[in-house]
């Protein structure tokens, strides 16, 4: 099995960051979005291809996870908070 | 109680005045925000003028009371509320199996937490009922003289830390059980039974990010800590607490206890900073604001400040846009001033100003940011309205006054 290139790093935190933007509820989408940018930013340096397979397949699992929450947030919509249309829109 | 017949008030208004089109059914409580955003409405000769007022939640600062769940941790939970329905402790077939090693991981995660033995685990339905079997070994006690301390680690009102491993100290060099109730630290501040030499925990699903409901309490093995069981039945959770154990409430226990403990450097530093930002903007804009609680033994997720000269029941109602809290949430019926702050000596009147802010994993700078303005707002404003403020400021002291009887 060929290492993680950085490329598929790349790819990864992308997708992880695409999909959390479509969280419904606010503080799940702030959330998500900050935790995956300061994660991939703390371990920008891990130079052991082991720990590097073992960081990208744990990225894959979250992955998976925030599809499926996202979705189920999006089947059970309630009403914005307050400060949301403070925000600029996402999509 | 105030707060409640005024949402009720508030509630019936929403039913009856037809309000937009929504997408899906929406069960909660809403806001009218009419003119909160003036530069976003629409111009006033449109037809959409009177739907320009939407409804919106409020922003949600007070952790102390409940957490939201973690999306990791419900999506660890619903297998168990779709597929694998199986009681835990069947023992003849794949459903039950599977259920209890659902429990028995769960067991591992919330022990791995606090640097246990998942044989000294015992789910329970949550802090309370786990505070009450450690109470209860109390009067379980044979000898005459044993006796047993109890402590919060983190108070959930002022959230001063108590020297934990102190008292642990003390108690085990003068054999005496040690028990706390962890509620508001499980997950937050590093815990260690075996450092901190305690000997029965009491932790809490719900205020962990993890669901209502459930709960664990630490029992000590070595040396063997006895209690009696609060409920008896079929033996479950080895005799301490019978009834069959909830597996998806506890795979999301310890669901969340894993994420706690992969989180917890982060989350503090995330809660500290936001904390300091909240403190920080409200007492360089507003004078006479007392922090409540020792600022040296704090944890910061939980901020108590007293405002004086302004009613605390006033500033929760003016800040409607905010779910926030004047002390625990297990005593809001009453009109008492929190028993906590008069313990710490606070005034009487201090005591009737004070608001807690709750900071948690997923609060946002702008949530702060938006809490803080409208405080600020809102104490100025009451202020202006308050003959003892006025007082204040025209130099009187207010300690000197006799007030008349009528």
């Amino acid at each position: 099995m060929a290492a993680s290139s950085r490329a598929q790093v790349l790819d990864l935190y992308r997708a992880m960051l695409r999909e959390s933007k479509h969280f419904s509820a606010y503080n799940y989408r702030t959330y998500a979005v900050r935790r995956i940018r300061d994660a991939f930013r703390e371990n920008k340096n891990v130079k052991d291809p082991v720990e590097i397979q073992a960081l990208v397949n744990k990225a894959k699992r979250d992955l998976g996870i925030i599809r499926r929450q996202v979705h189920i947030g999006q089947m059970y919509l309630t009403d914005k908070i307050i400060i949301e249309n403070q925000e600029k829109p996402r999509t | 109680m105030l707060l409640r017949t005024a949402w009720r008030r508030v509630a019936a208004a929403v039913r009856v005045a037809p309000g937009p089109k929504s997408v899906a059914p929406t069960r909660g409580l809403r806001l009218r925000a009419v003119d909160l955003f003036p530069q976003s409405a629409v111009p006033s000769d449109t037809a959409t003028a009177p739907q320009a007022e939407s409804m919106l939640r409020p922003l949600y600062m007070d952790v102390q009371a409940t957490t939201p769940l973690d999306p990791r941790v419900l999506d660890a939970m619903l297998p168990y509320l779709v597929n694998y329905y199986g009681n835990p402790h069947s023992r003849t077939h794949a459903y039950g199996w599977e259920s209890e090693a659902a429990m028995e991981h769960a067991r591992q995660q919330v022990a791995s937490l606090i640097g246990a033995d998942p044989r000294e685990i015992i789910f329970t339905s949550g802090a309370t009922e786990s505070n009450n079997i450690a109470i209860k070994e109390l009067e379980a006690a044979i000898q005459p003289d044993t006796s047993l301390v109890s402590v919060m680690t983190v108070n959930n009102e002022i959230g001063v830390k108590q020297p934990i491993a102190e008292i642990g100290r003390i108690c085990s060099s003068r054999k005496v059980y040690f028990h706390t109730d962890a509620a508001q630290a499980v997950g937050k501040i590093p815990l260690d039974v075996n450092d901190m030499k305690i000997d029965l925990m009491s932790i809490s699903g719900h205020k962990i990010y993890g669901p209502k409901g459930v709960g664990a309490i630490y029992i000590r093995r070595r040396p063997r800590v006895r209690v009696e069981a609060l409920q008896s039945g079929g033996g479950q959770e080895r005799g301490m607490r019978s009834g069959t154990v909830p597996t998806p409430l506890v795979v999301g226990l310890g669901a969340a206890c894993e994420v706690a403990q992969q989180e917890m450097e982060y989350d503090h530093k995330w809660i500290s900073k936001l904390a300091e930002r909240l403190t920080q903007k409200i007492m360089k804009s507003l004078p006479d604001v007392v922090m409540n609680g020792d600022p040296e033994h704090h944890y910061p997720g939980c901020i108590n400040l007293s405002f004086a000269y302004v009613e605390g029941e006033s500033l929760l109602m003016a800040l409607k846009d905010v779910a926030l809290s004047s002390g625990s949430a297990c005593t809001s019926a009453s009109l008492e001033p929190s028993y906590v702050l008069r313990a710490i000596g606070t005034d009487e009147d201090l005591a009737h100003s004070s608001i807690r802010f709750g900071i948690g994993r997923f609060t946002t700078e702008e949530e702060v940011d938006y809490t803080v303005e409208k405080c600020i707002h809102h104490v100025k404003r009451l202020r202006e309205m308050s003959p003892l403020w006025e007082m204040v400021q025209d130099g009187i002291d207010l300690k000197s006054i006799k007030w008349t009887q009528h």
